[in-house]
């Protein structure tokens, strides 16, 4: 059962001789610093360790992903077939998704949440630190089935990441692999938000009730049950497409008395709380962001959580708002569109909560700032398109088009992604004890915010005159805003190799300013939500283990 | 202490690990969770299209008889799609006709198998615009069962159908679309 121990006074878990050790608890192992060498990162089960391992992981990602981007950009910069061939480019597509959604964003929260919530609820470290290593490296094992596909004869899978039938079927010899490489990211992710949910429940410190958790924590744990709940059925859904293919069943086949409109039901199931697990935590992000900067408590603390909530349980009714053009009765196609419209209630109580934060506080405006006031502003702006195509009879033109691609690029690029990037600026002095270089984080938000609006904003207009999505061709009237996306997307991708360079030049010291505890004014004060920061209390960089005493929770609100 | 949250920690693993593993059942449930609380709960329409292929095997005993309607005639159009690379060669006799809500018709449709070797093909049929499926009705159809070329053989198959006379005014085009899958492998 030492799988399921993670021992509050118990700070040697870091090796695998975990057993050995238990009977000398009594001398506390905080001098124990990590193992040497690269078998540290193999074999280690310490949050911090394993929250780097995502977050470079994350990094690596977003650049392989990155460029993939950036082939479907060269092809679409002018009309007609230049650079590559049609499969490839519908595989560069559908392989972007992917990477970017299952091999990037989500790490990237996984590998916050176990950086920051130990940390953030005063624990020694998350609740079962052995299935934390195994969910990385299965992580890891599954994103290296999915590229392997890239040079399988055939191609990578091309049918787009929804991977619908029947086109999903014609994939050749990837397919199997890609279905296999699903499960292995499902089986990771859901053991990750088992962690979450186990630490977030059991390893509380004492005093940290779940109404004084930070709001990251508060959304993390949310998104820990949508993981679990959905993971599951897209792993459901490919097992089908696998028994179809190699099987002889008939799931999503016509012939055999099946229908692929099933399968588009069972993945937007699966799809649009998934979207979800991309922008809570995001959320939680962004109001851990705020109060600090603004130097004023989080505004509506408890509206934030009930949001955060209703959004996740609405997220279980709205799927079909996906396929509102598959022939629905009319009473689906209306449940689906109210549905979906009551979710703009919470998330717009989100976004005033975040400018009433900001209203009246003494604001500053740091790199980690910039990123999560850009985050409100253009996530809105995704928001206020998503609520264009959830009407059920405006969407029959939106559908399939590049609207679609400039509303959910809105959301996960300037949206979650963004506010990844300011929570790698907020906390980076935090875990390297070095500041990053100021001058060139804003340098990089400028020229990330411009680009991101040069890539995206003009595919509102080619998708409202009907360009579709998923072609590496087009009409020839739609060349000049493809041109001017092309052109923000370069500039968009080079402005990324600045974060990789401020994020290496701060490991590495950054601009030799010694970082206090606290790091930003107000920190400590502000970054917790309605109790005192627990992170900024710990020196920068804190100790290889940490809160093996459980701290003492200091409420922020006047008596 | 350690030891009662190793305790509570396995208690929540396996609670998880079981909601896990019954979300994995969801997809595969769907069908029937959607005829259990959609149709006979909520008493929303079935399907429409598995309320055809019903109502197809009902009609199959007994023609119901209509009122014709003389004052009106609707288009009906006939359309074939070969699925994939099936050898087939595969048309209806005519491409539309008129017809008066509430007589009977027939039409042939041709296909032949174009390979050297024996094909078992199954066809689907699709009605459009969506919302007529309620009233067109089929009493004959090759679509019922699986139809078996020999090699090189062409069959004639008829088709009998009425389209009922309460079909609203505002329809004036129904289109008929079968598309023959190839589940040879599959048998």
């Amino acid at each position: 059962m030492s799988v399921f121990s993670a021992k509050r006074y118990d700070g040697d878990d870091h090796n695998t001789s975990h057993n050995l050790h238990e009977h000398h608890d009594e001398h506390h192992d905080d001098h124990h610093g990590p193992a040497k060498g690269i078998l540290r990162w193999v074999f280690t089960t310490n949050h911090k360790d394993i929250g780097t391992l995502y977050l470079v992981f994350a990094l690596a990602m977003f650049f392989v992903g990155g460029a993939m981007a950036m082939i479907i950009r060269a092809e679409l910069f002018q009309p007609g077939l230049q650079l590559v061939q049609p499969e490839f480019f519908n595989s560069m597509t559908t392989m972007h998704a992917l990477v970017m959604v299952f091999g990037m964003m989500m790490p990237a929260f996984v590998g916050l949440a176990n950086w920051m919530l130990p940390m953030m609820i005063g624990a020694p470290d998350m609740a079962l630190p052995r299935m934390n290593n195994m969910s990385f490296w299965l992580l890891v094992a599954g994103v290296l089935l999915l590229a392997s596909t890239l040079f399988m004869e055939g191609g990578a899978p091309a049918a787009g990441w929804t991977l619908y039938p029947p086109l999903v079927l014609q994939t050749k010899a990837a397919f199997p692999f890609a279905v296999f490489s699903v499960h292995l990211l499902g089986i990771s992710s859901i053991m990750g938000s088992i962690n979450i949910i186990a630490t977030i429940t059991n390893m509380r410190a004492p005093g940290m009730t779940l109404w004084k958790m930070p709001i990251f924590a508060w959304t993390w744990l949310i998104t820990a049950f949508l993981l679990i709940a959905v993971m599951p059925v897209f792993a459901g859904a490919v097992t089908m497409l696998l028994t179809d293919k190699f099987f002889g069943t008939s799931f999503f086949s016509a012939a055999g008395g099946g229908d692929p409109v099933l399968y588009q039901h069972i993945f937007w199931f699966f799809g649009h709380p998934e979207v979800y697990i991309l922008i809570l935590p995001s959320f939680g992000v962004a109001s851990t962001i705020i109060p600090v900067f603004s130097r004023k408590p989080l505004f509506g603390y408890g509206s934030m959580v009930g949001a955060t909530i209703a959004i996740a349980l609405l997220s279980f009714v709205v799927w079909s708002h996906h396929m509102f053009t598959v022939g629905m009765p009319i009473i689906g196609e209306l449940f689906f569109m109210w549905a979906t419209i009551a979710i703009a209630v919470p998330t717009g109580m989100k976004v005033f909560n975040w400018v009433a934060t900001m209203w009246d506080g003494a604001m500053s405006f740091e790199t980690p700032m910039l990123f999560a006031i850009a985050f409100v502003v253009l996530f809105t702006i995704g928001g206020f398109t998503g609520v264009m195509m959830a009407l059920a009879p405006l969407d029959f033109q939106y559908h399939d088009t590049y609207f679609i691609v400039a509303h959910f690029h809105y959301v996960l690029v300037p949206g979650a992604t963004f506010i990844i990037m300011a929570a790698v600026y907020y906390w980076l002095p935090k875990w390297t004890g070095h500041m990053y270089n100021e001058k060139i984080g804003r340098l990089h938000f400028w020229l990330s915010t411009v680009s991101v609006n040069i890539l995206f904003f003009p595919q509102h207009f080619v998708g409202l005159a009907g360009m579709p999505r998923r072609i590496p061709d087009y009409a020839i009237q739609f060349s000049d805003w493809n041109m001017i996306s092309s052109i923000g997307g370069f500039i968009f991708g080079a402005s990324q190799l600045l974060f990789l360079y401020i994020v290496i030049d701060t490991i590495r010291g950054g601009t030799g300013e010694k970082v206090t505890n606290e790091v930003w004014e107000g920190a400590r004060q502000y970054g917790g939500g309605i109790v005192e920061g627990l992170e900024w209390t710990l020196p920068s960089p804190p100790p290889y283990h940490t809160f093996t005493e459980p701290p003492v929770i200091k409420s922020i609100l006047p008596h | 202490m350690t030891e009662n949250l190793a305790k509570k920690n396995t208690r929540l693993v396996q609670i998880l690990v079981l909601v896990a593993i019954a979300m994995f059942g969801f997809g595969y449930a769907l069908v029937p969770l959607y005829n259990w609380v959609c149709v006979d709960l909520l008493g929303l329409k079935d399907r429409a299209d598995i309320q055809q292929s019903i109502a197809d095997k009902r009609a199959l005993a007994k023609e119901t008889v209509y009122t014709v309607d003389k004052s009106r005639q609707v288009v009906v159009e006939f359309a074939t799609v070969l699925n994939g690379n099936i050898p087939m060669i595969f048309s209806a006799q005519t491409q539309q006709m008129k017809v008066h809500p509430g007589e009977y018709y027939t039409v042939n449709f041709i296909a032949q198998n174009t390979s050297d070797r024996a094909i078992v093909a199954q066809a689907k049929p699709s009605l459009s615009p969506g919302a007529v499926t309620d009233f067109f009705e089929k009493t004959q159809c090759f679509c019922f069962v699986e139809q078996t070329f020999k090699p090189k053989e062409t069959k004639i198959m008829p088709i009998r159908f009425v389209v009922k006379p309460d079909l609203a005014a505002d329809y004036k085009t129904i289109t008929l679309l079968y598309t023959f899958f190839d589940i040879t492998d599959k048998k």
